[in-house]
């Protein structure tokens, strides 16, 4: 061997077998079990997720605040839009958040069918939300190419309804497993607590939003 | 989603054992690891290819080899090709994957799934980037950078499709960085601290979160992009109200911290490979963890020196100026230490020592460059110029694809259960080395004397060291060729490694090699002390001192 | 490991800093200087020319030398010495480049004053215009970004502007498309293809693009700006060479991006008088320059 390292050769089969770690220093053994070693990461990886998700949100906030800081808008466009129905859509939101954590608290003390009463009312405000979204878009005087300003509020309230569309999607099927001896249950509720952390998110981004484009 | 667990993968039957195992959505971190590594070669060399055509065009001074449209889309698919299907999945997706999970006692990723998904995004994305050269009006022409409102006006579909890739590319890349950091934080072995994780895993973990902080910012920007190009919105317009350097702001915001995303696991592979091959432990394991994570901090906010010559108000030129360069102090730090880690031992000359060695050379000489062109009025003369092109392939080439070639001699013996020959890597080596330099530092005196990037004519003044320039980038394209033939004819017929060829103390060398399926067959070693090499100073008695001479049996 | 100590090693470190000086002073890897500013930026190029080599010979030495000094005899299978650190060395070389970080980040923002970069663009125009975004936000008052009509003259997004006095400056409008810029004298009403300027006198170049984004490099000026669609930018110089000198696009726009190129000729005075009244078109001959520039409109 050209390139032989130093010390004595390996200890015969040090690795393949399980004895010599615990005979080597700096290696030593552990606990009995730790085959598959699986500590469960999925609601940790979620929320790293999440975390990405926002930093597309803080992409197109940013670009928007730039935009409007900068971008002198044509003369017959203006930054101001309706408050009451977005507003009423913001209570919407903050509502199901509560909703939704009812649910999941009804569903750790084993209570399944108000648990399921109160998926389907979150349902039913997202739904609500996202009719109130329609509705809005409907009545703007402007179109999606008419000026910088629109195309920004269509592509940010566009993405995040995408969001909430698909939390609807999601609780419906939190919905359906959480039904009696479906997959979620009492002990086990990753599911529904995966879903609950990404409504919280949405809602959470649609705070900020409430605030930068309509309020601000 | 699910856990790793060992029922999970490998399901008998189902899953293709043998070689084609590594054509399946396989589970195993180590297949996906090699899936990553072997296309990302497969990338290298279209990308290389592609890079050949440059250089020919270049030998010349005037538009003379191909049409000046095609060569806009050659130095496009260039740039895509080699930072996001080649540096990116290699030194992340392939080291990563395969040493990750040994280094922090686990079985696997966290998520197995997710992470041949990860994978299986890549082939579909680079698949359509070739592609799009064939379709009409051809790839796109406006550079890996895509800047507005060139990118609006080029063939559309091409630039459509350029999107589309680069948003699966990084897709799959914040996957990957997900599953990293999970894997490091939550998956380590009980009894396992941060802070006696190998190098590589500090680096993986600061990279991953440039990755998820970053990249889904470029995949919006390009979005918006999609929108201007598609749907006719004005954000990037200014035909239409929108504003330019917006888009640049953004772009850079990934674009800046994606250097760091290349280098980063290439310092932490490099502190892998020189303690092992010096015999001695890595010097100032504290400070460099430390200066990984100020290079992360950093990296996040220096995205604007970029754009000094761009609509930058006079206050941001100089913030930039002041953060970008004091990156160079992080850094700085960590070549003295591996610098220090060399001195006083005991120093194999192989390929891998010898490709590390040459990146420090190279990456000391594009850290300096790049300290330079932090400063505001050097940057105004050289930017966008190819003293810029030679300084980023100093950074990536000469860093981090000289890392990526040590790694693969440093870690052939594990993958394959093979040493790979040595003559046949010393060559490369030095092939490589002499070609990269005979290739890149003329381009330092051409960007300073008026030769501007992304050109395929220049003044004829010029034509000499271009030539230069052209003949380090056909050794460069030889070198290749000792590389391959080590690789595969080593693959049958090396010399057989054994599980530990270099007497290294880091998890992945305490199994078989290849390692089996769930990476040991009795429970993982705990490695507390994964640089514990080297003979310590004034002991007396050098047995019952170091961890590696237990390790060793006492038998020194 | 304790810092190298011997004679032998401040020698080499005063040789090498020697070295380092000498290549700064007398290896001239830069073009012609032509323009007041260009002295000022090879000083910074020789300090940093400086810099760089100390340290990179420094560092490459140190390699070269472990890789002779400490490369691994025939036979010999120990280990080197477990040192795993030194924290006096490591702060050492963590305040070493801090300092020197912070000297040149200094330096080059002195240099960079010099040059004009932190002049404020808008002096006249930018509480005009601000006035003008806020109303526009304000929805009460809306502007179109064109026309902007309320301040004379469109804001300056960016670029090196005309320290202090804007008396006796050349003012040139530069108008950068696929492939070519086009220069417009407002003074004289002048259009042309190469840029025309005296020597010795200020330069003021407003410049938009029509398409996509441009930029104006003259190597030997050692200036350059992004020329970028819906934001002007202004590049201010003082020519101090006659001669002839490239103009060149380094901002990626096209196919025939690389051959976007044009010529700066710089005139002494009285040629540069010579080719403005030729090119003048139908106007009472303008005097001097000076006076030429003292008048405000055109």
């Amino acid at each position: 061997m050209t390139s032989l390292a130093p010390g004595s050769p390996n200890p015969a089969g040090a690795a393949v077998s399980a004895q010599p770690t615990s005979q080597a220093h700096g290696t030593s053994a552990h606990a009995a079990d730790d085959h598959g070693g699986h500590v469960d990461a999925r609601l940790f990886g979620l929320a790293t997720f999440l975390v990405a998700d926002g930093m597309t949100f803080a992409g197109f906030f940013a670009a928007y605040l730039t935009f409007r800081a900068v971008n002198p808008l044509p003369a017959d466009s203006s930054y101001e839009l309706e408050l009451i129905l977005p507003t009423i859509n913001t209570a919407l939101l903050v509502i199901s958040s509560f909703t939704f954590h009812r649910a999941g608290s009804n569903l750790r003390s084993g209570n399944q069918s108000a648990c399921r009463s109160w998926l389907l009312g979150t349902v039913a405000l997202g739904v609500a939300f996202l009719a109130g979204q329609m509705v809005e878009y409907f009545n703007l005087p402007f179109g999606l190419t008419d000026n910088l300003f629109a195309s920004t509020f269509y592509a940010l309230t566009g993405f995040h309804g995408l969001h909430v569309t698909l939390g609807v999607i999601c609780i419906l099927i939190v919905w359906w497993q959480a039904r009696q001896g479906g997959r979620i249950s009492q002990h086990d509720h990753f599911g529904l607590e995966a879903a609950e952390l990404y409504w919280h998110f949405v809602d959470g981004i649609w705070v900020v939003l409430y605030g930068i484009l309509y309020l601000l | 989603m699910t856990v790793a667990s060992p029922t999970d993968f490998e399901p008998q039957g189902l899953q293709p054992q043998g070689w084609l195992k590594y054509f399946s959505f396989s589970l195993d971190h180590k297949v996906i690891g090699l899936q990553y590594l072997v296309t990302g070669f497969i990338f290298y060399f279209i990308g290389g290819a592609l890079a050949g055509v440059i250089r020919t065009e270049l030998a010349s001074p005037i538009s003379d080899f191909v049409s000046r449209e095609t060569y806009n889309e050659v130095l496009t698919l260039h740039g895509t090709v080699m930072i996001f299907l080649w540096i990116v999945p290699v030194v992340n997706g392939a080291f990563g994957n395969y040493l990750i999970p040994f280094y922090v006692g686990a079985r696997d990723m966290a998520f197995p799934r997710l992470n041949a998904v990860a994978f299986w995004l890549i082939p579909p994305a680079g698949i359509l980037l070739i592609a799009s050269y064939f379709v009409a009006g051809g790839a796109a022409q406006s550079g890996w950078t895509a800047y507005p409102p060139l990118s609006l006006s080029t063939p559309a579909i091409g630039q459509v499709i350029w999107i589309l890739s680069v948003l699966l590319l990084g897709g799959s890349s914040i996957f990957g960085g997900i599953n990293f950091i999970a894997t490091i934080l939550k998956l380590r072995r009980p009894g396992l601290k941060l802070m006696q994780l190998p190098m590589y895993c500090w680096a993986m973990l600061g990279t991953s979160i440039l990755v998820v902080l970053s990249t889904p910012v470029l995949a919006g920007t390009l979005i918006l992009l999609s929108f201007d190009i598609i749907a006719h919105t004005g954000f990037f317009n200014p035909a239409l109200g929108g504003n330019v350097v917006v888009y640049q702001h953004l772009f850079w915001f990934y674009s800046h911290p994606a250097v760091y995303i290349m280098v980063l696991p290439a310092f932490g592979l490099v502190s892998e490979i020189l303690p092992i091959h010096a015999r001695k432990p890595l010097f100032g394991y504290t400070t460099m963890v430390y200066s990984i994570l100020a290079i992360v901090v950093l990296g996040l906010i220096v995205w604007a020196h970029h754009m000094f010559t761009s609509g930058t108000p006079p206050w941001m030129r100089l913030f930039f100026t002041i953060a970008t360069s004091f990156i160079a102090v992080p850094t700085g730090i960590k070549f003295f230490n591996w610098l220090a880690t060399l001195w006083g031992g005991k120093l194999a000359l192989n390929s891998a020592m010898l490709f590390s060695c040459g990146f420090i050379i190279n990456f000391v000489f594009g850290g300096i460059t790049g300290v330079a062109l932090a400063q505001v009025p050097f940057d105004i003369h050289v930017h966008d110029t190819y003293f810029v092109v030679a300084h980023f392939h100093y950074i990536v080439y000469g860093g981090t694809v000289f890392v990526i070639f040590a790694s693969v001699y440093h870690w052939y013996p594990k993958f394959t259960g093979r040493m790979l020959n040595e003559d046949l890597g010393r060559l490369h080596f030095l092939l490589t080395f002499i070609g990269f330099n005979l290739c890149f530092t003329p381009q330092h005196w051409l960007g300073l004397n008026g030769m501007p990037r992304r050109v395929a004519e220049y003044d004829p003044s010029f034509t000499t060291l271009n030539q230069v320039s052209s003949v380090g980038a056909l050794l460069m394209a030889i070198s290749t060729l000792p590389f391959l033939i080590n690789v595969i004819w080593s693959a049958y017929a090396g010399e057989i490694a054994g599980d530990n060829p270099w007497n290294a103390l880091t998890p992945e060398w305490l199994t078989a090699s290849p390692p089996p399926v769930e990476n040991w067959l009795g429970e993982a070693p705990l490695v507390t002390h994964p640089y514990d090499y080297g003979i310590p100073e004034g002991k007396i008695d050098l047995r019952v001192a170091s961890g590696a001479d237990l390790w060793f049996g006492g038998k020194r | 490991m304790a810092i190298p100590s011997t004679l032998i090693t401040l020698l080499l470190g005063m040789v090498l800093v020697l070295v380092g000086l000498w290549v700064g002073q007398n290896v001239q890897l830069l073009p012609l200087d032509a323009s007041s500013n260009a002295p000022v930026y090879d000083s910074l190029f020789q300090v940093l020319f400086s810099i760089g080599t100390i340290l990179f010979l420094g560092i490459v030495g140190l390699v070269l030398f472990s890789l002779v000094r400490f490369r691994r005899r025939p036979g010999d299978l120990a280990d080197g010495v477990a040192i795993e650190g030194n924290l006096p060395l490591e702060i050492v070389w963590t305040a070493i480049p801090a300092i020197v970080v912070l000297f040149v980040g200094i330096y080059s923002y002195d240099i960079y004053e010099r040059m004009g970069g932190m002049v404020s663009l808008n002096d006249h125009s930018a509480m005009h215009h601000s006035a003008v975004v806020m109303q526009a936000s304000d929805s009460s008052g809306p502007t179109s970004p064109g026309s902007d009509t309320a301040s004379s003259e469109p804001r300056v997004w960016a670029g090196i502007g005309s320290s202090g006095n804007t008396e006796g400056t050349l003012p040139v409008e530069v108008t950068a498309m696929q492939f070519a810029f086009i220069f417009h004298y407002p003074d004289g009403d002048i259009t042309s293809g190469e840029l025309h300027v005296p020597i010795n006198q200020p330069v003021e170049l407003r410049m938009k693009a029509n398409d996509v984004i441009h930029a104006f490099w003259v190597p030997q000026f050692r200036l350059k700006q992004d020329v970028i669609p819906g934001q002007p930018t202004v590049l201010s110089f003082t020519a101090t060479r006659a001669g002839n000198y490239p103009i060149i696009c380094a901002e990626l726009c096209g196919p025939y991006h690389g051959g976007m190129r044009s010529t700066v000729v710089v005139h002494e005075q009285e040629a540069f008088n010579q080719w403005f009244e030729k090119n003048a078109p139908a106007k009472p001959i303008p005097a001097t320059v000076a006076n030429v520039s003292l008048n405000p409109t055109a």
